[in-house]
């Protein structure tokens, strides 16, 4: 583990180094040197094997977090390769050349963050939202509870407590 | 005739989300001349659904011991609900004995249970195959998913009331019931059938456009007819 890792910051410069456990580690990488570095760890390292692709929305920063992490069968560990990308027109190199599978990750991405993949098959596609016209739902600025009552006639009467206050005033109620 | 309403919604929706399996193209007939064919007019029905009124005194009352103790439920599962479903035909539970079966298919079926969550994407499944159903016809609503949304009450994409969109005989509150529960609610169902309050069938024919309505505000690629059995 500690070679990759050696090998990978002298290769493809990654940063933020982190090994959380003896068989898990996570590295930051460069837009542009994240495909190589992927297609590096496939083709010679062994890490044949994609775990699943997500990603972060740092709404603050504006910016988008993509994780790939992607593991190797023969030593059994884990490389998870961090990469920020803009949060406006976020675009990224698609990776579906190298994994079958990474083209259903990406259309998810695509309609569930609007992280464009070109090139990706059916990346335009929907997924599960048919016919979605709003920003995208697991952006953090997209208020999931305003669209539900906006759209799906909440049904009246429901109400919901601070779990905190409630108890409080349920155990103590003369404070 | 086709109403004013209808006929808004179904050029609004035409021109952008029409499956291309269902645009209107020509196709060359055997003998060799060329015909034009629009899916939506010639491959399915047209007509709206028809309120069936029922029958005089004791006839009504056989036919409604009759449609009572035959229940065929479509095989159509949907969120958590469905796996509370498979028991019911072990031993154990065992629905045959109350004239309750599973149907493969929404043509020889009535009871739809309705085994959760709602995604949007599915309820357009569960109204095409609700249409497809010969009436009587019935809806059993499980969990409480389907009562107010249940913990996906503030989702993007699940439904919170399921009367909006489908009308439901019998609702079975729980998160999730089990199937002692879906077994009571057979029994319900049975109960008002009897009676002669199973007329949600009816009722869907009834306020037709106030359901159509609805399920095209959430539903929004809308590329399939309006009436499809």
């Amino acid at each position: 583990m500690v070679e990759i890792l050696k090998e990978l910051e002298e290769r493809f410069q990654v940063s933020d180094l982190v090994q959380q456990k003896d068989h898990l580690a996570f590295v930051s990488v460069d837009k542009n040197k994240a495909i190589p570095m992927i297609t590096w760890l496939k083709d010679q390292a062994g890490y044949t094997s994609l775990t699943l692709i997500t990603a972060v929305d740092w709404l603050e920063d504006g910016k988008f977090q993509l994780t790939y992490m992607i593991n190797n069968p023969k030593n059994k560990t884990q490389i998870a390769a961090r990469v920020m990308i803009d949060r406006e027109n976020a675009t990224m190199e698609s990776a579906h050349h190298l994994w079958e599978s990474v083209r259903i990750y990406q259309r998810e991405l695509k309609e569930m963050f609007g992280i464009d993949f070109p090139g990706s098959p059916g990346v335009d596609e929907s997924f599960i939202l048919e016919g979605w016209v709003d920003i995208p739902p697991y952006r953090r600025d997209f208020d999931t509870k305003k669209y539900s009552e906006e759209t799906y006639f909440p049904r009246p009467g429901r109400q919901s407590n601070d779990p905190a206050e409630y108890m409080k005033s349920k155990m103590y109620p003369n404070e | 005739m086709e109403r004013e309403f209808d006929k808004a919604i179904k050029e609004m929706y035409k021109e952008k989300f029409l499956a291309p399996e269902n645009e209107v193209r020509q196709v060359s007939a055997p003998d060799g001349s060329i015909i034009e064919i629009d899916p939506l007019k010639d491959y399915f029905c047209q007509e709206r659904p028809k309120e069936h009124k029922p029958r005089k005194g004791v006839v009504e009352d056989f036919l409604n011991w009759a449609r009572a103790e035959s229940l065929w439920v479509l095989g159509f599962g949907t969120g958590c609900g469905s796996i509370e479903i498979p028991p019911l035909v072990t031993p154990r539970f065992d629905m045959y004995r109350y004239g309750v079966q599973m149907r493969p298919t929404p043509r020889q079926s009535n009871v739809f249970i309705i085994s959760g969550y709602l995604s949007v994407k599915t309820l357009k499944r569960a109204i095409r195959s609700y249409e497809q159903m010969p009436s009587p016809k019935y809806i059993i609503a499980l969990g409480s998913c389907t009562i107010n949304g249940g913990m996906y009450w503030d989702s993007y994409n699940t439904i919170n009331r399921l009367d909006h969109y489908m009308p439901v005989d019998v609702y079975i509150a729980g998160c999730m019931p089990r199937p002692e529960a879906l077994l009571a609610g057979f029994g319900k169902l049975k109960e008002l059938i009897k009676s002669g309050q199973g007329e949600k069938a009816n009722e869907y024919a009834r306020n037709f456009d106030w359901y159509k309505a609805n399920q095209k505000k959430i539903i929004r690629d809308w590329n399939m007819p309006d009436y499809n059995w």
